[in-house]
């Protein structure tokens, strides 16, 4: 570190070796770390998915024992959650934030380098229960007392993993706050942020108010096993509800810090291939705020059989209708967007359409859990898992993906492939649909969840899912041959990639230097995004 | 170590992150190894990590001091300190606000419900009588002394140490105010002075929060094992313990710079940085006065 002093005049010097990576301080080297853990956790949590699709391809016992499977179930979903789409989001936030501000860098770089590698050493603590006595969490991702507590050796593990991966996303969230709230460049005031910035803001105040509620849900569940405490042990006085209370305080704003950076992606996509500004661009970031600030206010809707008093269940779902209202805002200026645009359909743009459709499924869905008497009949039913794969898959991992298609000609330099990129959105939709669509279905007849075996009833469609399964896996192979070969060479990029597109990260070249910004650019009402 | 291009400061790669990364993985292997009961092993790893988180903290503060001392911070960097901090703070918040929750929800709705005609109070534990401080937990109205959780004698009243506790925090809230007007107007002697008062303060509300955890544990069989209020009183008066004994040793180290004359009257973000916290664990233990011990 002491001879940096000499590379002052170096501006665009890159570190080299392994070391450019351990000890990076660099936000796009940070941001394409956490973009490619996300990419490889995506694989892992979805093999184990493969594993349950395999188990259920068939009524009856196949494969695997149901500890095992329910292993499966638990762990797929963690990987998937705080190993894939969490870093993914965090990833895109990192590449773009600052080159959308017109900053440098991260405000806190040495604590973002921080934040990305304490999540390879949580995955091997979370991955390293498979290995353990007592197997891997098997009590779902929701490690509910008091069935968690029967976990083994790994139970430790599981609560020190959802520590780490907190403390990583709280110095996250921390960082990305102090850097838009800092580090804007001269003339680009708030209103004149990109859309993408906005969710991050609103994301980043979710991450710092709900994860330190989970560390302390899990720390209690780590004393109940070890240290003889009873606060979810109703023989001492405690309540085994009280966790799920504390959980989904939690639990459903982690559904938006989730999704809105996926909202984000889109909203910066169908402006740029609708050649029109954002509709609305006041009322989303409003409506972004309001869906954040409700999301605190709906946690028990995940809890309507448990026996709750009647005034609570009214209560939340009263709230958790309103959410509709603020979420309808966004649905519908992204439709006026588009209207009377001269569009074009390249592939970010297929996956942003795709969000807008699929989503919208999910969040239908979504509105018919959220009413109290129906919900007993879905509760941990099929019905569910298709309603939060729905709003999962073809909504927060097809905008992720869109804005990985829309910012890689950025990044690399070079065009990706836009007939590959177009077989990859095709055969992802069709696949998705199949994969999930049926579970509406079998869910609605009465399929549960979380168990390896069910009636020859829902045999038929299982099958049908089964295989979508498998398809939509396969697909994402198309996504890694594309990203490698976009890597790897191409058409070039010009620096604004795309005819439509507006805003500071596009008046630099692709690739970007490795170091952009040094000398503040000047935003006025011409140069802003919106 | 810096890489200041014009206005910006932008560190140069550092190896304090991976260590810091290193340190963490090795106390969470370790700390599980320990609890299911790898005793030997676990110990050293556990500890290993420990003397690492130690070696970190010394050596990354120690950069950011040289770099502060040496001028290269300007004054955004002050300011991302500062927006880094009060966040900080906040997440630390909202880690005390679940067990308040836990607290409020078990003497508001659970405990009721199970002394109350629910089903839990009819069939199994019909004897169970809802009172807060909760003496006797459920499992102990049917088992007696065979029970898991143990009968607390009594419990810690308001108004003997854990007042004397609130008057020592508060009190030490103003001498580190009096430390930074000392600070402002340039007084380092004052500084130090005020400074080296409320570490005293601070390190004596550890030591009779550790004798009254003596007393709890030897005469009151007030414990962890003594259902829900034990639990809900040792970790919320444990995490606060725990924070007052990190920010009584940041502010130590704080008076050691002070000694050494590292902050000026303009220039003094660590100090500030500190002294916020100080009054974020002050601020909480209040909350643990009125709700704990109080009413």
């Amino acid at each position: 570190m002491s001879e940096a002093v000499l590379h002052d005049d170096h501006h665009d010097h890159k570190p080299t070796g392994i070391g450019r990576w351990l000890f990076s301080t660099n936000h796009k080297d940070i941001g394409t770390m956490y973009l490619v853990f996300a990419l490889i956790m995506f694989f892992v949590g979805g093999a184990m998915s493969m594993v349950i699709r395999a188990e259920l391809f068939q009524p009856g016992m196949q494969y695997v024992d149901p500890q095992f499977y329910n292993s499966m179930v638990t762990v797929h979903a963690l990987v998937m959650i705080f190993g894939a789409l969490m870093p993914a989001g965090v990833g895109l936030a990192n590449w773009m934030i600052p080159m959308m501000i017109g900053a440098p860098d991260m405000a806190l770089p040495r604590m973002n380098n921080m934040s990305f590698w304490i999540l390879p050493f949580a995955a091997t603590l979370l991955i390293s229960t498979f290995f353990m006595q007592g197997g891997a969490p098997a009590g779902g991702w929701t490690m509910y007392p008091p069935l968690i507590l029967q976990l083994g050796d790994g139970l430790p593990y599981l609560v020190f993993a959802v520590h780490f991966l907190g403390v990583s996303s709280i110095m996250g969230a921390i960082n990305i706050i102090a850097t838009v709230f800092n580090m804007r460049a001269p003339g680009m005031t708030f209103m004149r942020l990109p859309l993408f910035v906005w969710t991050w803001i609103i994301t980043a105040f979710l991450l710092i108010a709900s994860m330190p509620v989970l560390a302390g849900a899990v720390t209690m569940l780590l004393t109940d096993k070890y240290f003889g405490t009873a606060f979810f042990d109703a023989a001492g006085g405690g309540d085994p509800l009280m966790f799920q209370h504390i959980f989904w305080f939690f639990g459903h704003p982690e559904v938006y810090i989730l999704v809105l950076p996926a909202f984000g992606v889109i909203s910066q996509i169908i402006p740029t291939f609708s050649r029109k500004p954002l509709f609305g661009y006041t009322s989303m970031v409003y409506a972004t705020a309001s869906i954040a600030f409700l999301s605190f206010f709906v946690w028990a809707h995940h809890m309507f059989t448990v026996g709750m008093p009647l005034t609570g269940e009214l209560f939340f779902m009263y709230a958790t209708m309103s959410i509709a209202v603020p979420t309808g805002v966004k649905i519908f200026n992204w439709m006026a967007t588009m209207w009377k645009g001269s569009m074009t359909f390249e592939t970010p743009m297929l996956f942003a359409i795709g969000v807008l459709f699929m989503f919208s499924i999910g969040g239908f869905s979504g509105l018919m859990m959220g009413i109290t008497p129906v919900d007993f009949q879905y509760h941990d039913t099929y019905f569910i898992v298709a309603h939060f794969h729905y709003v999962i898959v073809p909504g927060i991992i097809f905008g992720l993906m869109g804005g990985i298609y829309f910012w890689l000609p950025k990044w690399t330099g070079n065009m990706y492939d836009e007939k590959l990129g177009k077989l990859h959105f095709w055969c992802s939709t069709i696949s998705v649909n199949i994969l999930f669509f049926p579970m509406h279905f079998i869910g609605l007849a009465g399929m549960p969840r979380r168990i390896p075996d069910y009636n020859v009833q829902f045999a038929d469609w299982n099958v049908i899912i089964s295989l979508g399964g498998v398809a939509f896996g396969l697909s994402q192979l198309i996504l890694v041959w594309v990203v490698i070969k976009c890597v790897r060479g191409g058409e070039k990029a010009g620096d604004q990639v795309w005819e439509g597109a507006h805003g500071l990260e596009w008046t630099l070249p692709s690739p970007p230097p490795f170091h952009t910004f040094t000398t503040p650019p000047e935003v006025t009402d011409a140069t802003a995004h919106s | 170590m810096s890489d200041s291009h014009g206005a910006y400061f932008i560190p140069e790669p550092s190896r304090w992150p991976i260590v810091g990364t290193l340190a963490l993985f090795l106390m969470f292997v370790g700390g599980g190894m320990v609890l299911n009961g790898y005793i030997g092993n676990g110990q050293y790893i556990l500890g290993l990590g420990f003397l690492a988180l130690v070696y970190l903290f010394y050596g990354w503060f120690k950069d950011v001091i040289d770099e502060s001392i040496s001028g290269k911070y300007n004054e955004q960097v002050d300011i991302s300190f500062r927006w880094g901090m009060a966040w900080f703070i906040f997440s630390e918040v909202m880690f005390f606000a679940a067990f308040f929750g836990a607290l409020f929800y078990t003497r508001v709705l659970a405990v009721p419900w199970l002394g109350g005609d629910s089903v839990t109070n009819i069939f199994l534990w019909p004897d169970f009588q809802a009172v807060w401080p909760l003496l006797t937990t459920p499992d102990m109205s049917v088992t007696g002394l065979e029970s898991k959780y143990m009968a607390i004698k009594e419990v810690i009243p308001a108004w003997g140490i854990p007042a004397w506790n609130t008057a020592i925090l508060l009190s030490s809230g103003a001498t580190v105010t009096f430390a930074h007007w000392a600070l402002k107007k340039g007084n380092r002697s004052a500084l130090c002075w005020w400074l080296a008062a409320t570490v005293l303060l601070g390190f004596i509300f550890v030591y009779l929060q550790a004798s009254e955890y003596g007393h709890a544990y030897h005469e009151l069989d007030l414990t962890l094992k003594s259902g829900v209020y034990g639990s809900t009183f040792f970790m919320l008066t444990g995490f606060h313990g725990f924070h007052v004994t990190m920010g009584a040793t940041m502010l130590l180290v704080i008076l050691i710079r002070s000694m050494k004359g590292h902050f000026s009257a303009h220039n003094h973000f660590a100090f500030e940085a500190v002294a916020w916290y100080w009054h974020f664990v002050d601020v909480v233990w209040l909350g643990l006065f009125i709700f704990v011990y109080w009413i």
